[in-house]
C-alpha cells in the first residue's frame, strides 16, 4: 500500500510475498474480456465447498460415529444443539449446490473445449475433484445411519464386492472384515473428512494449473492483444460477486423453504438391517449413474458402464483432436453436445423413477448415446466437420 | 464517512481524478459493508452451535430419590445428581453442636449463609431442611475438586471436609473456613423430605422457584 520501507506490508513482503502474489493472481490477473456467466460456476463450487468444510467441522463436534449413537446424535443436532438444524441444512444443501455447480462447470468445459491443450491437467484435476467429491458425498450420506444411509451403503459395498479380483480385498479394507457395523462406520467417518480436506489440496492444484494457462473463454481463442484481457479486479470480482449473490439466494431458498428436498424422508428412520425401504432412490446427483447401473442386465456390466461413464471423461482431451476449441465454431458438435447434456439429465430422471420398462429403455438409449458421443462422435467429428472461421481477437468475438 | 479523497486502491487502470468521493466509492463501501454483515450473519449459527444443547432436557426427570434408612449418624453417602457428587449426611448431636460452637463464626467466611449458595429453606445455621440431615453438592468452590469427608472420630467430634487439591476446608454444613482458598460455602441442592427416611434431590418444597444454575458458584 505505501512505499515506506519500514511498513508492515514490506516487512511481510520481504519474508513471504503473499500480498504481491495475491495482487498478481487475483487483482491484476489478466482475464479474457469475453467470459460469460458460465465462468462463475467454478467460484460457486469453491464457495459451496468452503461452506461444506466449515459446516462439516461444526457438525463433527456434535456427531458420534457409532452404530448405537450416530442416528440419535444427528437428531440431537437437528433438535437440541443451538442452531444445529441450520448448520446441518447448510451442510446438506451445500452438497446439492456443489454438485449442481460442478455439473454446470463440467458441461461448460465440454462446450467451450476447455480441456484442450494446454489445459489437459486442469481438466484431469477437475475430474479428480469430481471423483473425490463423489466419494465424500457417498461417505457422508452413510453417517446419519438412517435407512437410506444403511441400504445405500449396503448396495454400493456389494457392488464393490462384485468387482473381480480387487473388489473383495478393497471392501475388506474399507469395512475392516465384518459387514456394516461400528468399525465400518468409524472408517467411513474418517474417509468422509479425510477426502474433504484432500479436496482442498486438489483445489489448490486445480487453481495453480488454471493460473498457469489462464482461463479459456467462450471464443476458445487465446487472448493475443492487451485489450483482449481485463484485470480480474474489479471486472470479474464484481461479476463473480453478482453471480454468487444469486447462487447464495438459491442456496438460502433451498435451506429455509425447501428443507424436505435436502434428503429423503426415509433417512429419518434409523437404520434397520432387517427391513429395506420400499423405494430406494439415490440422491439426485448420483441418479444418472444409478440409472446406468440399473439399466444394464448384468451385475459386473452395469458397474463397469456406470464407472466408465465418468472414466471416458478422463480421455476427452485425447479423444477430441479438433484444433478448434469452442463448440460455437463447430456446427456439428454444437448439435451433438446438447443431446449429450439432455441424455445426462434424462438418466438423472430415470434414476429417480421406478424401473418401469419405459424408463429402463430410455436409460439404455441415453447411456448408448453417452458412450457413442465420447467414443465415436468426438474422434470422428473433426474429420467431417467444417468449422466456422475463428475471430481474430476476443474484442471481436463478443460474449 | 470521511471527506478525504483518494483513488481507491487496487484499481490499476483507473483514470478517476475526481477529488470528491465518487458514487463508485460509495457503492464499493456499501457492498463491502453488506458483505461483512452477511459474513457475520453466517458466522452466528456456527458460533451459536458451540453453546451445545444448552443443558436442555426433553421433559426427563431431573430428580433423584435417596433412601437414608440405613444411614447412621456420623456417616455420609454420595449420590449422583446432574452428574455431580451430592453428599447426604446424618449428623450427630456433636456435629450439630460444633456448627454453633462459640467462636466458630469468626473462622468462617460466610457463617450466616448470606451469599446464595443454597435454597431459602436451607438458609439457616445448619444449611439444611432438618438439622440432622445435611445435603451438599460435593464440588469445592475453589477450583472444582471433590472434598473428602473426614467423619467425626474420637479426636474430632465435629468432622469436616478437606479438599485434596488446594487444602480448602469446610465444616460439616459446608461452610468455608477463612484460612483456606475456597471463597464460598459448598452449594446446597434443592431438597424435599418425602418421609423420615426418604428425600428427593432436585426439587425444593420450601423454595419452589430455586434453580441451582442461579447460585453464586457451582
Amino acid at each position: 500500500m505505501t512505499d515506506r520501507p519500514d511498513s508492515a506490508s514490506n516487512w511481510l513482503e520481504a519474508r513471504l510475498p503473499i500480498i504481491s502474489a495475491f495482487r498478481r493472481e487475483y487483482v491484476d490477473f489478466a482475464m479474457p474480456r469475453n467470459l460469460n456467466y458460465l465462468w462463475n460456476f467454478g467460484a460457486f463450487a469453491t464457495v459451496a465447498m468452503a461452506l461444506l468444510i466449515v459446516s462439516g467441522v461444526f457438525l463433527a463436534i456434535n456427531y458420534t460415529p457409532t452404530v448405537a449413537a450416530a442416528f440419535s446424535s444427528i437428531e440431537t443436532i437437528d433438535r437440541q444443539v443451538a442452531s444445529g438444524w441450520l448448520i446441518r441444512a447448510i451442510h446438506m444443501g451445500g452438497v446439492s449446490m456443489l454438485f449442481a455447480a460442478l455439473y454446470v462447470h463440467l458441461a461448460r468445459g465440454l462446450y467451450y473445449g476447455s480441456y484442450k491443450a494446454p489445459r489437459e491437467l486442469l481438466w484431469l484435476t477437475g475430474l479428480g475433484l469430481l471423483l473425490m467429491v463423489m466419494t465424500a458425498a457417498f461417505a457422508g450420506y452413510i453417517l446419519p445411519w438412517g435407512q437410506m444411509s444403511y441400504w445405500g451403503a449396503t448396495v454400493v459395498i456389494n457392488a464393490l464386492n462384485a468387482v473381480p479380483l480387487i473388489g473383495r480385498p478393497l471392501a475388506s479394507l474399507l469395512l475392516g472384515g465384518d459387514g456394516l457395523g461400528d468399525v465400518a462406520l468409524h472408517r467411513i467417518y474418517v474417509l468422509h473428512f479425510v477426502t474433504a480436506f484432500s479436496i482442498l489440496g486438489v483445489i489448490g492444484l486445480h487453481l495453480a494449473a488454471l493460473h498457469v494457462t489462464g482461463s479459456n473463454n467462450p471464443a476458445g481463442v487465446e487472448p493475443r492483444k492487451a485489450d483482449d484481457t481485463v484485470p480480474f479486479h474489479p471486472y470479474y470480482t464484481s461479476k463473480d460477486g453478482l453471480g454468487l449473490c444469486l447462487f447464495l439466494a438459491v442456496y438460502a431458498v433451498l435451506i429455509f423453504f425447501l428443507p424436505g428436498w435436502l434428503t429423503l424422508a426415509d433417512n429419518y428412520v434409523q437404520a434397520n438391517p432387517l427391513i429395506t425401504p420400499r423405494d430406494i432412490t439415490p440422491e439426485w446427483y448420483f441418479a444418472p449413474f444409478y440409472a446406468i447401473l440399473r439399466a444394464v442386465p448384468s451385475k459386473l456390466g452395469g458397474l463397469v458402464l456406470a464407472v466408465g461413464s465418468i472414466g471416458v471423461l478422463f480421455a476427452v482431451p485425447w479423444l477430441d483432436r479438433s484444433p478448434v476449441r469452442s463448440a460455437r465454431y463447430r456446427p456439428l458438435l454444437r448439435l451433438a453436445l446438447p443431446v449429450l447434456f439432455l441424455s445426462f439429465i434424462l438418466l438423472g430422471f430415470a434414476g429417480m423413477r421406478r424401473p418401469t420398462p419405459e424408463w429402463l429403455w430410455l436409460s439404455r438409449a441415453a447411456m448408448v448415446y453417452w458412450y457413442v458421443f465420447f467414443l465415436v462422435l468426438l474422434p470422428i467429428l473433426p474429420k467431417i466437420e467444417k468449422t466456422k472461421p475463428l475471430p481474430e481477437s476476443l474484442w471481436e468475438a463478443g460474449r | 464517512m470521511t471527506n478525504e479523497s483518494r483513488p481507491s486502491s487496487g484499481q490499476t487502470n483507473s483514470t478517476d481524478i475526481e477529488t470528491q468521493p465518487t458514487r463508485r466509492d460509495v457503492l464499493a463501501k456499501t457492498t463491502l459493508g453488506m458483505g461483512c454483515a452477511g459474513a457475520c450473519a453466517l458466522a452466528y449459527p456456527f458460533l451459536d452451535s458451540l453453546n451445545g444443547t444448552r443443558g436442555e432436557d426433553l421433559g426427563g426427570d431431573d430428580t433423584v430419590d435417596v433412601d437414608i434408612s440405613t444411614l447412621h449418624p456420623g456417616q455420609q453417602i454420595v449420590v449422583t445428581w446432574r452428574g455431580w457428587p451430592v453428599f447426604v449426611q446424618r449428623r450427630t448431636s456433636d456435629m450439630l453442636a460444633s456448627l454453633q460452637a462459640p467462636g466458630v463464626t469468626q473462622r468462617l467466611r460466610d457463617p450466616e449463609s448470606k451469599i446464595m449458595q443454597q435454597p431459602r429453606d436451607a438458609t439457616n445455621w445448619h444449611r439444611s431442611i432438618t438439622p440432622e440431615i445435611g445435603v451438599l453438592v460435593g464440588i469445592c468452590t475453589h477450583l472444582g475438586c471433590v472434598p473428602n469427608f473426614n467423619a467425626p472420630n474420637a479426636a474430632d467430634h465435629a468432622g469436616n471436609y478437606a479438599c485434596p487439591c488446594h487444602g480448602s476446608q469446610f465444616d460439616v454444613a459446608g461452610r468455608a473456613y477463612k484460612e483456606a482458598p475456597a471463597p464460598y460455602n459448598l452449594p446446597v441442592p434443592p431438597v424435599t423430605m418425602l418421609s423420615e427416611t426418604k428425600l428427593k434431590i432436585g426439587v425444593s418444597k420450601g423454595d419452589p422457584g430455586f434453580d441451582i444454575a442461579n447460585i453464586q458458584q457451582i
